[in-house]
């Protein structure tokens, strides 16, 4: 019964994000469609995080590999045959590197996407999982990933495009990234990824798979005694949590038409992990629905007092660790506890009899 | 003579230069039940690390169905058939009763096979007869961490049955258990030796009695004498190393 109603749930709120398009305006909807695009990235840390419990703070890395891939086909798409991109030509390129003349084919980087990343991610775990590293020292190594993938970026000005990153898109398989028509196209595409994407992560977590990450959350070592690699499931977690990444940072320029270093670094690595814990980390609509609310607030917020965000999301993060451990989705219960507390506590003072 | 099911061969283990195991040895026939004793400190727990792959030796080897596994990794050893019970509860507190020990049952527990969601009828039929045996059928739906600690223990019991392992390694199976529970546990390890071998660490006297199995006595890492429990208590150099400790190995 309770299942039937989550599901309802869900899917009032899938009908009311697909009909975005229809009663917010074109700025609102591409905002909309940024934080769709990343709430996709959210259900892979809630698969990691949540119910794994391995703590990534360097996700920006394979939500920047995406997008890189994508900004780079989209880059090349913009130019004539045989141009190079400006920033190359400034740093005095003279001609185009293998690793982005690639990418010119809209199928590979359609796979580049997906790939990229996810071999990245599970090469990263499949070496660090193995050598038993975890808690907070993988937490701390993927924030040094996220450090050094920015800085990365940054000092390979010529192919990366440095600080300024990459930007100008202006066609996509032959289409006007600009039309209005076509926004809305890819606001339906970004909110179908997410409705794949969080299916995807429903099914892989009732299989056999998602009880034993939960288990490896429990006690890793007892389910290694129990005849499991916890190291193989903990990679396969972990790349398919770089897989939605990039596909989330792919998505997500398609909206904001620009990708930068400043995007992939420590600090949004940090909050695309607040937004989770503040939805509920261990809940797939949750953390869908703290993704939206956070990086509302935050636009919300930066647009009228620029300074206050960083202290709005730090006072944030603490006061969900604290007082709402398992986020936003827990509060019909937490209110529902309170209402037992508080209706126990007024038949103990009737006992008193009436204080008139 | 039958050949042993685990050999356990001249095995050291140290750690900074102190040997918690000291060339140690020990053999294993195919369903016996065999008691290890020893005071603290003996290696007991470590001798079950080793056999298990929790830590490696220095020196020796372990050989279980004829196969050398002091190399292998600890959950390879795991799929040949060798499951343990650790000394604290070592239950998985989200999941439900029933899911913990289909976790222990499940054949295949290779990542890529474990995209299933159901489970075979022989599996079931086993977590089936588990929930019956450590009598824990009502709560089959309940989070384990809601059990009492006399329940987790028997749900970690559970869990090594239903792996199924030929050699089952129990490390104070009956530890915080009330008279009555470890009395029934000793029933249990008894009757699973008919299709397991069985070892057992423990302490506590009346227990190691119930189990009415031969007896083996570690002291400072190596095998101090092995027997039935009469042997041990009237041997004279068991009585040295428990000299003050007379309490440990009360007569009957």
């Amino acid at each position: 019964m309770k299942k039937w109603i989550k599901i309802a749930c869900d899917a009032a709120l899938l009908v009311v994000l697909a009909l975005a398009p229809y009663y917010l305006s074109s700025y609102h909807l591409s905002l909309l469609g940024r934080f769709l695009a990343m709430a996709i990235l959210s259900l892979g840390i809630s698969i990691t995080w949540g119910k794994a419990g391995i703590l990534s703070l360097g996700q920006g890395v394979f939500w920047g590999l995406g997008a890189y891939v994508l900004a780079m086909h989209l880059k090349l798409a913009a130019l004539a045959p045989g141009d190079m991109p400006d920033f190359m030509m400034w740093s005095g390129l003279d001609h185009l590197p293998v690793w982005w003349n690639i990418f010119h084919h809209p199928a590979v980087a359609l796979a580049g996407v997906v790939l990229v990343p996810t071999v990245t991610a599970s090469a990263m775990a499949w070496l660090v999982f193995n050598r038993r590293v975890s808690g907070v020292y993988f937490a701390l190594l993927t924030q040094a990933l996220a450090l050094v993938f920015s800085t990365l970026l940054i000092s390979e000005q010529a192919y990366t495009g440095g600080f300024n990153g990459l930007t100008d898109f202006n066609t996509i398989l032959g289409h006007d990234i600009t039309d209005p028509g076509f926004q809305r196209a890819i606001y339906w595409i970004t909110l179908l990824a997410l409705a794949i994407a969080f299916v995807i992560c429903r099914w892989v977590l009732s299989t056999g798979f998602g009880k034993v990450l939960v288990a490896v959350r429990d006690g890793e070592s007892r389910v290694r005694f129990l005849g499991y690699s916890t190291a193989a499931y903990k990679t396969v977690a972990f790349a398919l949590a770089g897989a939605l990444a990039g596909v989330s940072g792919a998505l997500y320029i398609l909206h904001a038409g620009v990708i930068s270093p400043a995007m992939v670094g420590v600090v949004p690595s940090i909050e695309m992990v607040i937004a989770v814990a503040v939805g509920g980390r261990s809940s797939l609509t949750g953390v869908v629905v703290g993704t939206l609310l956070v990086n509302f607030g935050k636009d919300a917020i930066s647009s009228a007092i620029p300074e206050l965000w960083q202290f709005v999301v730090g006072a944030l993060f603490i006061l969900v660790v604290t007082a709402l451990p398992k986020g936003l989705v827990s509060l019909p219960s937490v209110f529902l506890r309170m209402k037992s507390m508080l209706f126990k506590l007024s038949t103990v003072n009737s006992l008193d009899g009436p204080s008139t | 003579m039958t050949t042993a099911l685990l050999s356990v061969e001249n095995v050291t283990v140290s750690f900074d230069g102190f040997n918690a195991l000291d060339h140690m040895n020990l053999q294993l026939l195919p369903k016996s039940v065999r008691v290890l004793i020893g005071p603290n400190g003996a290696g007991k727990s470590t001798l079950l690390d080793a056999i298990i792959g929790h830590v490696k030796p220095t020196e020796g080897r372990v050989v279980f169905k004829g196969e050398d596994i002091t190399r292998v990794d600890e959950y390879k050893i795991v799929r040949k058939g060798i499951c343990r019970k650790f000394q604290a509860p070592g239950i998985l507190e989200s999941l439900t009763v029933a899911d913990n020990l289909a976790l222990a049952a499940r054949r295949h527990r290779e990542c890529w096979r474990s995209f299933g969601r159901r489970l075979s009828p022989e599996i079931r039929s086993r977590v089936e007869g588990v929930l019956g045996l450590i009598g824990l059928e009502e709560k089959r739906h309940s989070l384990a961490a809601h059990l009492s600690h006399g329940q987790k223990q028997w749900l970690e019991i559970g869990m090594v049955v239903a792996s199924d392992a030929e050699l089952l390694l129990l490390d104070e199976p009956a530890a915080g258990m009330s008279q009555d529970e470890s009395t029934q546990t000793a029933e249990l390890i008894r009757s699973l030796s008919s299709r397991h071998s069985i070892l057992v660490i423990d302490h506590d006297m009346t227990f190691v009695e119930q189990l009415d199995a031969p007896v083996s006595m570690m002291h400072m890492g190596k095998m101090l004498r092995e027997g039935t429990l009469e042997e041990i208590r009237n041997d004279p150099q068991v009585a040295a190393v428990y000299l003050g400790r007379a309490k440990e190995i009360p007569h009957a």
